[in-house]
């Protein structure tokens, strides 16, 4: 049972883990072009 | 556009909890490995989707290579890196099946060694998108992707030419399999699908994005190199 509840909850945590990158890299994104605006 | 992909992710969300229901609620235990068994419908409904979105790479990159075609390229980029995360799934979820039911972590089985060495190359060609300065990286890149998509069919074949570790495929492979789990097999199957065709989507518009902020702001230098000669 612990291999189980390890293997869905490591599946869970990888795909977090890469959407949240995933959502700090938009977020940077959105400031650079946000001061290209600016300019 | 923006309520497609909202509508999308919500109906993907839903599909993932009733997947994750049946996996773990309705599909009967397996009887010679008991619970472990469930991790089958996570472990192969990743599988499916890194495979393709390798074959979407696949495409891109052939689509690339012809035409020159810039959002094929970035498609191409989003779909390796998703269907990396993908593929490393499969490579952490396998070991935590295998240990239980073969007593070992991993074996250099050949399905096992040949979906490791997917993996490997996917990796490379992220790396070499990340650290190339060279002009030629997308078409180098290009020509990696599709000699890499050969190991796609030599990773599902193998099981069904060679002898190796790792079970025959239950569907279409003779054996019998319950109702109840082939549905909780779809659901995920279809579940995972859509949660990477929408990452895959995401990370494809954030491509778009970055490409016009990087010549954004590479205009923006050549116009203040000009203003101060």
């Amino acid at each position: 049972m612990n291999y189980l509840f390890a293997a869905y909850a490591a599946t869970w945590m990888i795909h977090i883990a890469y959407l949240g990158w995933l959502a700090r890299r938009y977020a940077l994104l959105r400031r650079e072009s946000d001061e290209l605006n600016k300019r | 556009m923006k309520y497609a992909f909202t509508i999308f992710a919500v109906l993907t969300a839903l599909l993932l909890s009733y997947g994750l229901y049946q996996a773990l609620v309705v599909a009967p235990t397996e009887q010679t490995m008991g619970d472990v068994q469930r991790i089958f419908y996570y472990h192969v409904p990743s599988a499916w989707t890194a495979f393709c979105l390798f074959f979407v790479n696949l495409v891109a990159s052939i689509w690339y290579m012809v035409r020159r075609n810039l959002k094929a390229d970035a498609l191409a980029l989003a779909s390796a890196e998703v269907g990396v995360v993908f593929c490393t799934v499969v490579l952490v979820t396998g070991p935590l099946w295998a240990r239980p039911v073969w007593g070992i972590w991993w074996t250099w089985d050949l399905r096992l060694t040949l979906t490791l060495v997917l993996w490997l190359i996917y990796v490379a060609y992220l790396i070499l998108r990340k650290f190339s300065t060279s002009g030629q990286t997308p078409v180098i890149a290009a020509v990696l992707a599709i000699f890499g998509a050969v190991d796609v069919p030599l990773v599902y074949f193998s099981i069904w030419f060679f002898r190796t570790q790792h079970p025959q495929p239950v569907i279409g492979g003779g054996g019998s399999i319950d109702p109840r789990m082939l549905h909780a097999f779809f659901i995920n199957l279809i579940a995972f699908s859509c949660f990477g065709a929408l990452v895959c989507w995401s990370r494809y518009r954030f491509e778009i994005a970055r490409r016009d902020v990087e010549e954004r702001q590479a205009l923006e230098s050549l116009m203040e190199a000009g203003g101060a000669r």
